[in-house]
């Protein structure tokens, strides 16, 4: 789908100085894979913690011949990724898709798309929260210090805490990874079902924090790898005998439902545009929709 | 007298460090004559450490003792690396680096695999918030270990060493006494054995008794682990007990050092004499 672009504004709204210096960002990212690089964030007609940062990047790297695709939370068709979309197409003209597969950039909030990514596709991720180290140590200064020296006991002392006391590592999302076995990052608030996707991806991925004003990259083919303990491995959510209610996808992120009508529990794939292309093809859930209590 | 490598008949080698907190001045720069006591009167500069050189042989125990000021902790502070000194060059195990000048990744690599520390004041040494199984467990994780089962044996292991509940492993140690946390910090200090420990006043505050079980304690680490030990105290009496050797400071000098038994035997500094009839 094409759509005209606005003549009011220059090409992705940014003026080509701010794009500038954002680029510049980006490259010396890209250069030191997962370390955090400070920017001069813009302001944008969006409110900041709308996710800014991700929309700089896209709208710097972004040109006339690429297909765009906006996933908030494995969703195309929320109201956040709408106004995203519409507001990218309005200041480029650029195609759009559903399909991560044709998408040449695709910019995502809490997701990585389910089809594993390609090379010369680019993932721009919007991050709320770009410093791993703030769970231990609340000052700027002392964090970019820790990340120079590779200071990372404190981290790890607060997992070990964490295993000891409750037998179990108590974080989230947001796992924090360590990158090349030099930085530790986190991959912005994605589920740990999805950190595995950035090990070794041929996609570049950017993630950017317009509130923090900080950018930080994985180049295609980078070791990332999940924070755990030799006797404690990593573990992502399960998603163990759950199928999708709509495409009966399995071993894929799920969104959970309630089902008023049985009282269960439903299914469906959190990343809509995977789900709606297998359907396309003729996928369907091989149970009727089998609540689970 | 400042040499570039390290002697290799030493396990811990320190030439000529000096500590000077403030700008300094011509005045006391060129003239330290000029100094009231450890003071600049021009410029108001403190020269916490002056000159001080020490040798300690593998497995040796060296004594510091002076009064309260003298420059014991700031010495020990630069010992372990925790701040980087005027002047000065400091080697290990006769090697060929002055550790006085390594990047920060090697120096914290310095502190957490060769060097124990145990300091006066607790709060410096241990997180008071975490369990004193993860204070231990710190010092494992950052000499690199990822084993949890691993750490949390050794640590149990360290506290039954150092005769401390293993019920409190969990607890955190602004729980517990003043003794209870100098164990805890020793446990913390050896958990790598490490081949130099720094022990900076480690019974002071504490009552009689607890003091000499803890006095006792350090004796075994000695025995059985083989370190190379700093001591430092401002009470001659725990220094006669734990020290080969013993260097008596003042103002952030070294006036007098020598065989413990010599220094109080036939102490020949005045200021030596002094703190030794005293303790008598
Ligand atoms: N950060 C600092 N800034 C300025 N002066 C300092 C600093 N730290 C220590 N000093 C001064 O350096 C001198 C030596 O202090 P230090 O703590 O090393 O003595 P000490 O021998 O350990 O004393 P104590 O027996 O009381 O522990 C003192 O005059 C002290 O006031
Ligand atoms: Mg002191
Ligand atoms: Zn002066």
């Amino acid at each position: 789908m094409v759509k005209k672009r606005s003549k009011h504004y220059n090409f992705a709204f940014l003026d080509e100085g701010s794009k500038r210096v954002i680029r510049r960002a980006l490259l010396k990212a890209v250069a030191i894979p997962g370390y955090q690089v400070p920017f001069g964030s813009r302001e944008l007609p969006i409110g900041r913690g709308w996710g800014t940062g991700g929309l700089q990047i896209t709208l710097s790297v972004i040109g006339p011949g690429d297909v765009l695709k906006v996933i908030d939370q494995g969703s195309d068709d929320s109201v956040n990724a709408l106004s995203i979309r519409n507001f990218v197409t309005a200041c480029t003209g650029v195609e759009t898709t559903t399909d991560s597969g044709e998408a040449t950039l695709i910019q995502s909030r809490h997701r990585i798309p389910e089809a594993p990514l390609k090379a010369g596709q680019i993932m721009a991720l919007q991050v709320p929260m770009p410093e791993p180290l703030r769970l231990v140590e609340p000052h700027e200064a002392v964090t970019r210090v820790m990340h120079a020296e590779m200071d990372y006991a404190p981290m790890w002392l607060a997992l070990y805490e964490s295993i000891v006391r409750t037998g179990d590592i108590e974080l989230g999302a947001d796992y924090p990874v360590m990158v090349e076995d030099r930085y530790m990052m986190m991959p912005s608030p994605i589920p740990r079902f999805d950190n595995h996707k950035l090990h070794m991806s041929p996609a570049l991925f950017l993630f950017g924090a317009g509130r923090e004003k900080k950018i930080y990259a994985l180049p295609p083919y980078t070791r990332v790898v999940s924070l755990a303990f030799d006797d404690h491995p990593f573990r992502v959510e399960s998603t163990h005998g759950r199928v999708c209610r709509l495409c009966g996808a399995a071993d894929v992120y799920f969104d959970e439902f309630f089902d008023s009508a049985t009282g269960g529990r439903l299914y469906q794939c959190s990343d809509s545009g995977y789900c709606e292309k297998r359907r396309r093809a003729g996928a369907r859930a091989t149970e009727p929709a089998a609540p689970t209590a | 007298m400042n040499n570039i490598t390290g002697n290799p008949a030493f396990a811990l080698e320190l030439n000529e460090l000096t500590v000077r907190y403030g700008p300094g001045c011509p005045s006391c720069g060129e003239s330290p004559e000029s100094l009231d006591r450890n003071r600049c009167p021009v410029c108001g500069s403190v020269w916490a450490v002056r000159g001080v050189s020490l040798r300690a042989r593998e497995g040796e125990t060296l004594g510091i003792v002076g009064e309260s000021g003298s420059g014991k902790s700031t010495l020990m502070r630069a010992l372990h690396l925790d701040e980087a000194p005027t002047s000065g060059a400091y080697f290990l195990d006769g090697g060929e680096e002055n550790l006085f000048g390594v990047s920060p990744r090697r120096r914290r690599y310095i502190r957490d695999s060769l060097l124990g520390m145990v300091y006066q004041n607790p709060y410096l040494g241990l997180r008071m918030f975490f369990s004193s199984g993860a204070n231990v467990a710190e010092k494992l994780i950052a000499a690199g270990s990822r084993n949890v089962r691993g750490m949390t044996e050794r640590a149990e292991y360290l506290f039954r060493y150092m005769e401390i509940p293993f019920s409190r492993v969990k607890e955190p140690p602004r729980n517990f006494s003043g003794g209870m946390q100098q164990r805890v910090q020793i446990a913390k200090a050896v958990a790598n054995n490490p081949p130099v420990l720094l022990l900076d006043e480690v019974t002071t505050g504490l009552d009689l008794s607890v003091q000499a079980r803890v006095l006792d304690l350090i004796k075994r680490v000695q025995r059985e682990f083989g370190v190379t030990m700093i001591v430092v105290s401002h009470d001659l009496a725990v220094v006669r007990l734990l020290a080969d050797r013993t260097a008596v400071m003042r103002d952030g000098v070294i006036i007098e050092q020598g065989l413990t038994d010599r220094i109080l035997e036939d102490p020949r500094h005045v200021y030596t004499q002094t703190l030794v009839n005293s303790m008598l």
